[in-house]
């Protein structure tokens, strides 16, 4: 057993779904809420010489998409460091 | 000296460096051969990755998709990117901990089932063969344009370079070959997208120029300038959609999900030491990705802009056909464009409506762009080794995917228990030659269905893969019969669908007759959800998992102990 006891074991797990919880919820506004859903709402809003909709569309998302992993990556490996449970 | 001279020196210079690689990182043990002994440093094995991940399509496809479906692109380019938050967040980690070779492996192992294991088995075979076909003839295509050899001597020349480092190197030879070809690739993509967007806008980023106004001193944005020629010419509005939003998100989840589901792309993340190490790597993995993903959406409104205005001439009246830039008629030769001249005035006209005289292959634009852009002749030659380079890298990666499936899971795990390590690696090589052999021959003749199948694979990897994977992860107790009934039912219903519309009545695949208006490019939505509920359905009425299997998991969701991926 790598954890002290078994609540620290659910408190690391359950601080891992409420992480992923959080990015997956900017995953899917950035791309299917401001690319797709309200995309021709967005659409109004000029943003340099792109409508904002479509730019979020063909670009904007995929920055979005970067930057969710290596935060996930930082926030992940800190809450392992917390329960001692990262590797060697 | 001539673009073909140049083409043959670059294109030959980069194969020599991919076999200098494939030598000094030949494989020793199945170990090597499988996951390149574990030890690929992360962001080395996120360019790799990146390689491995951007093939053909990629390449030579996706910026004429976009230029020619405009907004409607998104599709393409969020699903193929939005799928690797996924694979970083919900599986890369938990499979690298896991620690096994393969897909079918966690799945065989998790479920405690050979007949799991089988059926990914099966799954990922068929994935993967469909891929690769649509390599070699990308390989094919550029032979034949470029250094005008007949299409079966460059599908043949292109197996062989695979042939030598995938049979001598394995993994770990793919994996260093595949981080040159990474820069080869985009190097050849970016340097055409800048001298393009500085012509055009001033901008030295494809990224910016691509929102910024036009340099031929309208003052008008360059996307602002599209639209009103997509309009005027009777074109949907270049910005705006032309497939329904439902129908859209449905193809967009469905690519992300598949992405994620995809045997090639899950087993690179066991190459790396350690787990911490997966995720870093993905990361850089999207990161290099991104690059050519966000560059492609800006050379595809380039690329459309500079062709309706070659062929339709400043006055927008027709540029005379006498008088065709050289692209034009190179390009004809390869019967990817053509010419009627319907009004018989002796001018090229493009338009969407009645008034159009040209028949333009997608794919052509990426290729073709230099040449329509009037750039240097080593610029088009570099495209050329891009797009080598993008479809070899990706067979690679495949063919070793379907190898390993063959004499690891089939014959070590299912067959052959007892398989000496020297045997295993040998029947990995065999496999891997009669794999390319395979898919060469349908490289030169090609199944008139190879692009339909392309959904295939994508549905296919989303309605079964990744739902199964990611209940063994996050649902301890889910059981081996809900997640093979889960995985049937996503796959037949999701496989019967696509087979229906895209072979059975290709005449009734019309957004009228689909269900809920969803096309068969993006119905792998719709069997990720049925495998999802159906698994759960069943669980409900059986027994939990074993508690073994529930300790395994409880294992596998946090870093410590990774250690190497283990022989068993």
């Amino acid at each position: 057993m790598a954890f002290k006891n078994e609540g620290d074991q659910k408190a690391y797990w359950n601080e891992n779904l409420s992480l992923l919880f959080k990015l997956l919820i900017v995953w899917f506004v950035v791309s299917f809420g401001a690319g797709i859903i309200f995309v021709e709402v967005l659409n109004q809003i000029q943003f340099f010489g792109f409508k904002l909709g479509f730019w979020f569309a063909q670009q904007g998302s995929i920055y979005v998409f970067v930057a969710l992993i290596f935060i996930y990556m930082k926030k992940m490996n800190a809450i392992d460091k917390k329960y001692g449970v990262e590797e060697e | 000296m001539s673009v073909q001279i140049l083409t043959f020196i670059i294109v030959g210079a980069s194969f020599l460096l991919y076999m200098g690689i494939a030598v000094w990182a030949r494989a020793g043990t199945t170990n090597d051969f499988y996951i390149a002994g574990g030890g690929v440093h992360p962001i080395l094995n996120g360019m790799a990755t990146a390689a491995d991940w951007m093939s053909a399509a990629s390449f030579i496809s996706m910026a004429g998709l976009v230029s020619f479906m405009g907004y409607d692109g998104a599709v393409y380019l969020m699903g193929w990117t939005g799928g690797y938050v996924l694979l970083a967040l919900l599986l890369a980690p938990y499979l690298r901990k896991f620690g096994k070779f393969t897909v079918p492996d966690f799945i065989g192992d998790r479920y405690y089932s050979q007949t799991a294991r089988t059926v990914a088995v099966i799954c990922a075979i068929f994935v993967c063969f469909t891929y690769v076909i649509g390599q070699m003839r990308g390989v094919g295509v550029v032979f034949s344009r470029f250094l005008e050899i007949e299409l079966w001597l460059g599908v043949v020349i292109g197996m062989g370079v695979v042939f030598f480092y995938t049979v001598l190197g394995g993994m770990k030879g793919i994996t260093y070959t595949q981080v040159a070809q990474f820069c080869v690739m985009i190097f050849a993509y970016i340097v055409p997208a800048v001298f393009i967007s500085i012509m055009l806008t001033g901008h030295v980023l494809p990224q910016t120029g691509f929102g910024a106004t036009l340099s031929d001193g309208s003052g008008m944005f360059l996307l602002e300038k599209l639209d009103m020629l997509s309009t005027d010419l009777g074109f949907n509005e270049y910005t705006s959609n032309t497939k329904s939003y439902l129908d859209i998100f449905c193809i967009t989840f469905a690519l992300m999900v598949g992405t994620a589901g995809l045997p090639h792309v899950i087993v690179r993340f066991f190459t790396v030491p350690r787990v911490s190490d997966a995720r870093k790597s993905a990361g850089w993995a999207l990161a290099f990705i991104a690059i050519l993903y966000t560059t492609a959406p800006a050379l595809a409104s380039f690329a459309r802009v500079n062709m309706i205005e070659t062929i339709n001439g400043p006055d927008a009246t027709g540029m005379s056909y006498a008088e065709a830039p050289s692209w034009i008629k190179n390009w004809e030769k390869t019967n990817l464009i053509s010419h009627d001249d319907k009004n018989g005035d002796g001018k090229m006209f493009y338009s969407g409506d009645e008034r159009n005289e040209m028949t333009i292959d997608r794919d052509i634009m990426v290729l073709a762009n230099p040449e329509i852009a009037n750039l240097p002749a080593w610029v088009i030659a570099l495209v050329a080794a891009g797009g080598v380079a993008a479809a070899l890298s990706t067979s690679a990666g495949l063919l070793l995917v379907i190898s390993t499936s063959v004499s690891h899971d089939l014959l070590k795990r299912n067959l052959m228990p007892n398989i000496s390590d020297k045997k295993e690696l040998l029947s990995a090589r065999i496999a891997a030659g009669v794999a390319i052999l395979i898919a060469g021959y349908f490289g030169i003749n090609p199944p008139d269905f190879v692009a339909a199948i392309v959904a295939f694979a994508f549905g296919l990897a989303a309605s079964s893969f990744f739902p199964v994977i990611i209940m063994g992860i996050f649902s301890k107790r889910m059981n081996d019969k809900g997640a093979i009934s889960g995985m049937i039912t996503g796959i037949v219903f999701t496989a019967a669908y696509i087979i229906y519309f895209k072979f059975v009545s290709p005449e009734m695949n019309q957004p009228d007759n689909w269900l809920f208006g969803i096309s068969p490019e993006g119905i792998g939505t719709i069997g990720m959800i049925i495998n999802f509920v159906v698994a759960f359905v069943v669980f409900k009425f059986t027994d939990d998992a074993p508690q073994e299997i529930q300790d395994l998991v409880e294992s596998i969701r946090f870093p410590k102990g990774a250690g190497e991926a283990q022989a068993h």
